[in-house]
């Protein structure tokens, strides 16, 4: 909040304020934003750091955000909720209109945002970052009631769900076997069902070591397999059992009350905690509002954001379809800057900036010992394509390198710790 | 805001009472990953190591290395990579020019 200005960017505003601009530049852009979390937290205040001039509104119906990521360390305390919880005090500080609301409709045609609450919000552009919602029957037997048994914390709210599951682990005898059943691509967070499987290990090693996981997987592989599955054998010996779905892994039906995951080729396997990551979809408001395909996720333009369905509307985070990009925080984060930067741009008739989008994720696979993906991206410049940067990024290298482990471990804490402070800092 | 940090935020209230808004030059957008890890501004803290406030060729002599797998690091490689050279020189004066 008190950066200095550098000499060039005084001579730039200046510069702008001495070209004389169109009338229709001179009214305050309207920019609404819709969901508080990576993608729109991140966009409202990279909108309110760059331009001071856009009035930014931001719908969000929860006044306490709890973050997927770090959430996993709330399994074995590493990590307490309130640690990963934020309010939206400095984003209202930074001069962003906060509504506490849910955003009920869009009507594209006249760029009015209806709210639940009945107010209604009109846009010059708007952004919609509004996460996934769970598919609820698309494994059989999964349902609300279910996930009150066998939690999916996925979706964290008030982060009930994650607590629920730490609980289910107090409570269980020693000896026991956790399940998990993990979806196929694509999902929310692809290395997080192993960051999650390892901190589970870790409880039990510590707590219940005699007990077993059971990682049941609609998929053949997954992310940083190689690092997850070294980090596994090296930390938790065989506590671990992780079924590839063409080894019967795929769990099509659950069994709430008798504790069974049921797989595809009719396997029932008993279980005494399950944690069920279920198959996934952009959230309600995004496919109410027609912006998502049969697929259930949002086509965009890959440049600007843009949805294909609807002009004007720019959707990021979790809920549109990136091409290659995974459904990560960072993601949403850097790629809510290009679409803000084009929805401007877009609204001021000029051409939106070239664009790269950055992604790490950084897993926990034991205390003192963590790993990393990274991936740049950039699109075409017509927005029908994305490719990733050749010979960048990539994962941390293999091999038994306990400093690397460690300091890996060390900088994940800086990265949550950066992220979340440039977003509601 | 982080829910247990409420003197930062009263902190924060007051600096805003008091901060200017003035239009400052858009950052290239190649710098905004950067803050992903270097704290906010690139200033560091928290356990992030900060980049700004560095002389210019230095923090792009540090880039360049990097990206030539010369320079030892757990991560920065992998970054480095990614970006151009015209990219690597916008970050650095960028980041170079934050006090
Ligand atoms: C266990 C786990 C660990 C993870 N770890 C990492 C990690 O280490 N690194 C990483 O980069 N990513 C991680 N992720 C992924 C990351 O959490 C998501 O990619 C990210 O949250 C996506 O951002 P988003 O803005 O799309 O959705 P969200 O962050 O979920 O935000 C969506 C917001 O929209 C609001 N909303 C929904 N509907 C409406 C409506 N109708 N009106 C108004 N508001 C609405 C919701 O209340 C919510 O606050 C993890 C995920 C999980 C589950
Ligand atoms: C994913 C996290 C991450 C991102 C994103 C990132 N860095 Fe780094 N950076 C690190 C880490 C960790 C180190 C320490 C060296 C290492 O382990 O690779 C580092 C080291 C550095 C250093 C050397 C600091 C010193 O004093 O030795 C510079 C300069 C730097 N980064 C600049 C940048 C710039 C500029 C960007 C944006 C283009 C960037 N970094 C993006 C994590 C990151």
């Amino acid at each position: 909040m008190t950066t200095h200005l550098p000499r060039r960017a005084l001579l730039g505003a200046a510069a702008v304020l001495a070209t004389p601009v169109p009338l229709r530049a001179q009214a305050a852009a309207r920019l609404v934003v819709i969901g508080g979390g990576f993608g729109g937290a991140s966009a409202v205040s990279f909108a309110r750091r760059t331009y001071p001039d856009v009035q930014v509104t931001l719908v969000e119906p929860q006044t306490r955000f709890v973050t997927c990521p770090y959430g996993n360390l709330l399994i074995g305390g590493e990590r307490q909720l309130a640690q990963i919880t934020y309010t939206y005090d400095g984003l209202r500080a930074r001069g962003v209109n906060v509504i506490h609301d849910r955003a009920a409709g869009i009507d594209a045609a006249v760029k009015r945002v209806r709210l639940a609450g009945g107010q209604t919000l009109d846009y010059d552009r708007l952004i919609l970052s509004p996460g996934i919602a769970i598919r609820w029957g698309a494994i059989e037997g999964y349902d609300q009631a279910a996930a009150e048994v066998m939690p999916h914390g996925w979706i964290p709210a008030d982060g009930s769900q994650t607590l629920l599951l730490r609980r289910q682990l107090e409570a269980m005898a020693d000896g026991g076997v956790v399940g998990f059943a993990i979806p196929a691509n694509p999902f929310r967070c692809p290395p997080g069902p192993y960051e999650r499987i390892s901190m589970v290990a870790q409880y039990l090693k510590r707590h219940k070591p005699r007990s077993k996981i059971l990682a049941l997987d609609a998929k053949e592989g997954f992310s940083k397999q190689g690092l997850f599955q070294d980090g596994w054998r090296a930390l938790y010996g065989d506590m671990i059992e992780w079924v590839p779905g063409n080894r019967d892994g795929r769990v099509v039906k659950v069994d709430p009350r008798e504790g069974v995951l049921e797989t595809e080729f009719g396997t029932r396997h008993k279980v005494a905690v399950a944690n069920v990551i279920p198959p996934q979809s952009a959230a309600s408001i995004a496919i109410e509002a027609g912006l998502a395909n049969d697929t259930g996720w949002v086509p965009v333009n890959t440049r600007t954001f843009e949805a294909r369905a609807a002009q004007g509307i720019h959707v990021i985070g979790d809920a549109n379809i990136p091409g290659p990009m995974p459904k990560s925080g960072f993601i949403a984060n850097t790629t809510s800057k290009q679409a803000v930067a084009s929805a401007i741009a877009l609204h001021r008739g000029q051409t939106p900036p070239e664009a790269v989008y950055f992604n790490t994720c950084y897993s926990h696979v034991g205390a003192e010992y963590g790993i990393s993906v990274v991936n740049i991206f950039r699109p075409n410049a017509d927005g029908t394509a994305i490719a990733e940067v050749p010979n960048s990024g990539g994962v941390s290298p293999r091999g038994d390198l306990p400093e690397q482990r460690r300091l890996e471990a060390t900088y994940a804490d800086a990265w949550y710790d950066s992220i979340t402070r440039s977003m509601f800092g | 805001m982080r829910l247990n940090a409420l003197p930062a935020l009263l902190l924060t209230l007051a600096l805003s009472s008091v901060a200017p808004v003035v239009a400052a030059e858009p950052a290239p957008l190649a710098a905004e990953a950067c803050l992903g890890c270097h704290g906010p501004d690139g200033r560091g803290g928290a356990g992030a190591i900060p980049i700004a406030g560095r002389d210019k060729a230095e923090i792009a002599a540090i880039l360049l290395a990097f990206r030539a797998n010369e320079r030892p690091g757990t991560i920065m490689g992998r970054v480095a990579r990614g970006y151009t050279d015209a990219e690597i020189a916008a970050v650095a004066d960028h980041y170079s020019r934050i006090r």
